[in-house]
């Protein structure tokens, strides 16, 4: 599981990373003949080739292959006035592939850096309300158990809504890891907690604290690094989490703003039933949501959380 | 057991509270008030008369203060969104709510909790493919099975997509009500139920697994016990410890789950009534909907704190399990 959830969460970064770059068309360049128009399909005839879509009916804004000509994978060979749309177009144009993957990079980065935000305070509110005891370990779990009662979603909500809703992109970012570190750093300060609470006695500890460590050279030399394999695990768990938060924050219109293109503004483009039914294509940021906690659940060999939205 | 009721209730009060409070202090100091939105199609001096009129001129300390005062005699003030007492708004919407989450948890518990008794002490293939199916319905979290209903529903025409009844403003009979609610209900009430369905047939399953291992259960069998009675009688007794436990988590993951159910598939609950009040900045209307969302949330993990007392002596003594 620890090794998995390593690879897992290595795999995660990297994709996040690289994805954008594989994009067959650029950040927002939009195809305005092309409005809603669904995915093509591949042909073969001496490597993949596709029909170019042409617009068949205005008002029904159906499209109909044009069999007379063929044009290339688009990171082959672009064809002017001619886009492949190999996961279709959304309501401005755009190829939903490449939004996908551009996507990608802002909502499993943000999701990323809040994980790693909320498993270091965790990890230290933990350690030291562990190694502390007393009435810093009260207060600290106190206000932990608090937190974990509260649904998420709704301090979430309430955070990000009393701030003004227009705000620039960074800014939505710094914002919306900072509220979800809050949210999620009592599931890591919980576990740390107790294995702080029972090592700090171990003889490995008194070693250090006899050869005159401080008690933050113990924290962080010494007792943090014995919850490596539960900050792993719950890092697996909070990631999904996130990334289906960012995706509800900016279903309901209060993540990231338009330009910026995030699996959650994807979805809310989607996210009405008359455009659900028609153009089911626009839902696959929720199929790759999906994909990523089925990931999660079957890495974490007994699951018995489900991620909280 | 007197006591650590009192101490149960006290703690509910204080969270209520704590949170309304908390909500209403969050909202005044974000910028803009109600009437910011008002003003643009207003004259200078209308738009001051209008926050005269709903107060909003006033400190903070003195409208927390009479907002008080009126709350502990359960009035709650006036939305300034509805021009409507917020207790009875809220009454109406929290109804649609706890509907929603009440159908959704008995959907879930009906649907789980044997499917994980089956998985946790059944074999084969049945077992392998109960475990498959409640991993896949673990990882659609409420946002992702709303809109995957949305859409079957949407292009099969199976049920309505949207809202809690078709006919808005027309008279129905008692009888027609309740039919077309019926129709509205499945939808919304499966999105939420999915995931926790799977949690509590995993919990279940494991739990129940482990207590089939007892050695009372034996003990059950060797007495001429046949294999159901011994599994229902006396393994699934001593296995519902964790999964009661879990009733208490499940109550949050429920708000936070109908929230985003209710705003995909237009269900007027209390979700999108905040969610509106808070675009809004309907101050009154914010603090009352925490105060009920906190008042539930109390009211579930006391519950499930109470059931679990009620199935395990050892928490009804004060002893540590």
């Amino acid at each position: 599981m620890i090794r998995r959830a390593g690879i897992f969460l290595a795999a995660l970064t990297l994709f996040a990373v690289i994805a954008p770059w594989f994009a067959p068309y650029g950040a927002g360049e939009a195809f305005r003949d092309f409005l809603h128009a669904p995915p093509m399909r591949p042909h073969f005839d001496g490597g993949i080739v596709f029909h170019p879509l042409v617009l068949a009916n205005r008002m029904e804004q159906r499209f109909e292959p044009d069999r007379g000509r063929v044009v290339r994978l688009p990171w082959i060979e672009r064809t002017e006035g001619a886009p492949v749309f190999l996961l279709g177009s959304d309501d401005f144009g755009r190829d939903v592939l490449s939004q996908m993957l551009y996507g990608a990079r802002t909502s499993i980065g943000l999701s990323l850096v809040a994980t790693l935000g909320a498993v270091l305070i965790g990890a230290l509110a933990g350690a030291w309300a562990g190694y502390r005891g007393g009435w810093i370990d009260d207060a600290i779990m106190r206000f932990a158990d608090f937190v974990l009662v509260l649904p998420a979603i709704y301090v979430v909500l309430v955070l990000r809504a009393v701030l003004n809703p227009v705000l620039p992109a960074s800014t939505v970012f710094v914002l919306v890891v900072g509220i979800f570190v809050v949210v999620g750093w009592p599931f890591v300060a919980k576990g740390v907690r107790a294995i702080v609470a029972v090592e700090r006695s171990r003889e490995y500890v008194q070693a250090a604290q006899s050869l005159g460590a401080r008690p933050l050279r113990i924290l962080t030399v010494h007792l943090i690094p014995a919850c490596t394999s539960h900050l792993l695990v719950q890092a697996t768990l909070l990631l999904p989490a996130f990334i289906l938060a960012e995706a509800t924050l900016s279903f309901i219109g209060l993540g990231f703003p338009d330009p910026v293109t995030s699996w959650g503004t994807m979805l809310s483009g989607a996210g009405n039933y008359n455009a659900v039914a028609r153009f089911p294509w626009t839902l696959a940021p929720a199929v790759a949501i999906f994909a990523i906690v089925l990931l999660t659940n079957l890495l974490a060999s007994q699951p018995s959380r489900p991620a909280r939205a | 057991m007197g006591r650590y009721l009192l101490t149960r209730l006290a703690f509910a009060l204080a969270l209520v509270f704590v949170v309304s409070s908390a909500a209403l202090l969050l909202t005044k100091l974000a910028p803009g008030d109600f009437a910011t939105q008002q003003c643009v199609v207003l004259t200078v001096e209308e738009c001051t008369a209008l926050r005269e009129k709903l107060g909003l001129d006033r400190p903070f300390l003195e409208q927390y203060a009479s907002w008080l005062s009126g709350a502990l005699r359960f009035d709650f003030g006036q939305s300034m969104l509805y021009s409507r007492p917020v207790s009875t708004l809220i009454g109406e919407r929290a109804v649609n709510t706890a509907m929603l989450a009440t159908i959704a948890l008995l959907l879930a518990t009906a649907i789980g909790i044997p499917l994980g008794i089956y998985s946790g002490t059944g074999r084969g293939v049945g077992r392998a493919m109960v475990r498959v199916i409640s991993v896949v319905g673990l990882s659609v979290p409420p946002l992702i099975g709303s809109l995957a209903l949305v859409f079957l529903a949407a292009r099969t025409g199976w049920l309505p997509v949207g809202g809690m009844t078709s006919s808005a403003g027309i008279e129905l009979t008692w009888a027609q009500w309740l039919a077309d609610l019926a129709r509205h209900l499945p939808l919304p009430a499966l999105a939420l139920a999915i995931p926790m369905a799977a949690t509590l047939e995993r919990l279940q399953s494991e739990a129940i697994e482990s207590a089939a291992h007892e050695p009372f259960v034996a003990a059950s069998r060797a007495r001429g016990a046949d294999r159901t009675r011994s599994i229902l009688r006396h393994a699934w007794p001593a296995s519902l410890r964790p999964v009661l436990g879990l009733y208490g988590v499940i109550i949050g993951t429920l708000f936070s789950g109908s929230f985003v159910v209710e705003i995909v598939t237009s269900w007027p609950g209390l979700g999108q009534l905040m969610f509106n009040a808070l675009k809004a900045r309907d101050l009154f209307l914010v603090a009352g909907c925490a105060a009920t969302g906190a008042f539930f949330l109390a009211a579930g993990t006391l519950i499930s704190d109470l059931l679990l007392a009620y199935t395990d002596p050892r928490v009804r003594s004060g002893e540590r399990a």
